[in-house]
């Protein structure tokens, strides 16, 4: 790990100034960043504790939804019980993800921030763009397993990695930030996270220094909530793919799908779909998909995904 | 004697500094273009600890961990490295309660932390009752693993009591009981090569049965 300096922030503002400096991040729970400061895949000069700045609440918002402070765990965070009576979707998908160790130091605001997982980023002897800008993409003709289906670029196929944002998405949740000059601002979910494009060393909608201080969940939807997540092993791994859904009484509903993008992939115009059935959003979800070799049991496996949560919602509407 | 002494560091230190270039050679390549940012040098801050009810003081490498804090400054080496990046949860220890991974997370970042380490859950005299039931059900073979599992069942058993739901309760409104398959789910972050784990959850099944 390479040398840094350290410091306690003692409020958004003072963070935001501290960490908009060349070269200095923001540390919350450390789960992603020391893990790659330790590969010095990151190797900031200096951290901003951002623990200290009484961002650890939950509380209800006017509107009838709930504003989720930043460095609420993720523990605390599924374990609310407002979250699981009208959020279960969020609860579960924190609950899929990580362990019972990391879940607790993990936080939500973090959790939103943390880096892909795509092996060539993680090995520092392999071309990688969003590693080191305009050294090429191993990715590509490499293992891809893993990788992107659909929202890649030439430049990138790597993918988001988490659980909780993809139900955040279904959600439409909201990120509320402070930058360096104290001004607040509200990003909506679906526009947080970037595609790659040419540049998929920038991750998210955040300006230097921008601190997340909350994310805001409007009121309930109602309907069942589902995650479903297809992995590897039966716990504690990365999707392969995952399915987020809110599905209400009359077949409607809401769906994002994890592991197969670079961000959160949710296609408001596939939904009028549902009532016809999961290859109908499947087809709509995943066009212009382009899976790889490697990959391409990933858009079936959207689609069964899906099939598998609509087949559920069914019976449970009928043992209702 | 002069000499020959003279004459056997030439040669040993040739050798090293051979050495020592190939390697920088190797290292150079995926270091180009990185990060410019000068690197700062090594800095220092004292971090005030509660480890296992004793306050201790200690003066560290910001990039110290809170595993080699433990390992290396305070000599309590029951708390295990095993992967260093949070996969394997042989450095579990209890942070306020807590059980994290104690190698992905600074030392200077636990200022005024009550931690608790496997020396501070029981002795060999006076075994905390995850102890015992490890031993009477042989949750272990090779032991690397073991503080880290003992740390994490305790807090396992705690989650559940509190009412944190997991990936396997099946009605989230509801209270989770432990069950087998509940502690199993739960206990997904600690590794065991040995395979101890069907003995690792009896060992919990019978704590958590005491304790109820």
């Amino acid at each position: 790990m390479k040398p840094f300096t350290y410091e306690r922030a003692t409020s958004p503002a003072a963070a935001a100034a501290a960490a908009a400096k060349p070269n200095a991040k923001f540390i919350a729970g450390g789960t992603n960043l020391l893990d790659l400061m330790k590969l010095e895949i990151e190797a900031p000069t200096h951290l901003v504790d951002v623990n200290g700045l009484n961002l650890d609440t939950i509380a209800p918002t006017a509107d009838g939804g709930l504003r989720i402070g930043a460095l609420v765990s993720n523990t605390d965070l599924a374990a609310d019980q407002r979250v699981r009576r009208d959020y279960g979707v969020l609860s579960r998908a924190i609950v899929a993800g990580a362990s019972g160790q990391l879940r607790n130091k993990a936080t939500t605001a973090g959790n939103l921030l943390q880096r892909t997982r795509c092996p060539y980023f993680y090995d520092t002897n392999m071309a990688c763009n969003k590693r080191k800008p305009g050294s090429g993409c191993a990715a590509i003709g490499g293992y891809s397993r893993q990788l992107a289906v659909i929202g890649g670029s030439e430049a990138c196929i790597a993918t988001h990695p988490g659980d909780m944002a993809i139900a955040m998405r279904v959600l439409d949740a909201k990120v509320e930030t402070v930058n360096a000059a104290g001004q607040a601002r509200t990003i909506p979910i679906a526009d947080f996270h970037r595609l790659p494009g040419t540049t998929p060393h920038i991750e998210t909608a955040l300006a230097p220094g921008e601190l997340i201080t909350a994310v805001t969940l409007p009121k309930p939807l109602g309907g069942q909530h589902f995650y479903h997540k297809v992995r590897d092993r039966a716990s504690y791994a990365f999707a392969l793919v995952s399915v987020a859904a809110v599905i209400q009484r009359d077949g409607t509903g809401r769906v994002a799908i994890g592991g197969i993008a670079p961000k959160p992939w949710r296609v408001e115009a596939a939904e009028p779909a549902m009532p016809q059935g999961s290859r109908a959003v499947a087809t709509r979800l995943l066009a212009g998909a382009k899976p790889t070799e490697d990959n391409a049991f990933k858009v079936a496996l959207v689609e069964r995904t899906l099939a598998a949560v609509m087949a559920e919602a069914q019976t449970a509407k009928v043992a209702a | 004697m002069m000499t020959d002494n003279s004459g056997e560091a030439a040669i040993s230190r040739r050798g090293i500094l051979v050495g020592g270039a190939a390697s920088a050679a190797l290292t150079a390549i995926p270091a180009q273009g990185q990060a410019a940012a000068p690197q700062p040098a090594p800095a220092t801050m004292k971090v005030n600890l509660r480890v296992n009810g004793d306050r201790r003081t200690l003066d560290v490498d910001t990039r110290t961990t809170l595993l080699d804090a433990l390992r290396e400054h305070l000599h309590l080496t029951g708390t295990k490295k095993g992967c260093d990046h949070g996969q394997c949860g042989a450095c579990t220890v209890l942070v306020d309660g807590k059980r994290i991974n104690s190698c992905l997370s600074l030392a200077v970042m636990h200022e005024g932390d009550a931690i608790t380490t496997i020396e501070g859950l029981g002795t060999p005299e006076k075994l905390h009752p995850m102890q015992a039931a490890f031993v009477k059900h042989d949750g272990y073979q090779c032991g690397y693993c073991t503080p880290g599992q003992i740390c994490s069942a305790v807090a396992v058993l705690g989650e559940i009591k509190v009412g944190v739901p997991s990936h396997v309760t099946a009605d989230l409104t509801a209270r989770p009981q432990a069950t087998g398959t509940e502690m199993r789910e739960r206990m997904s972050g600690n590794i065991c090569r040995c395979g101890a784990y069907s003995n690792i959850v009896d060992a919990m099944t019978d704590v958590a049965g005491a304790r109820a």
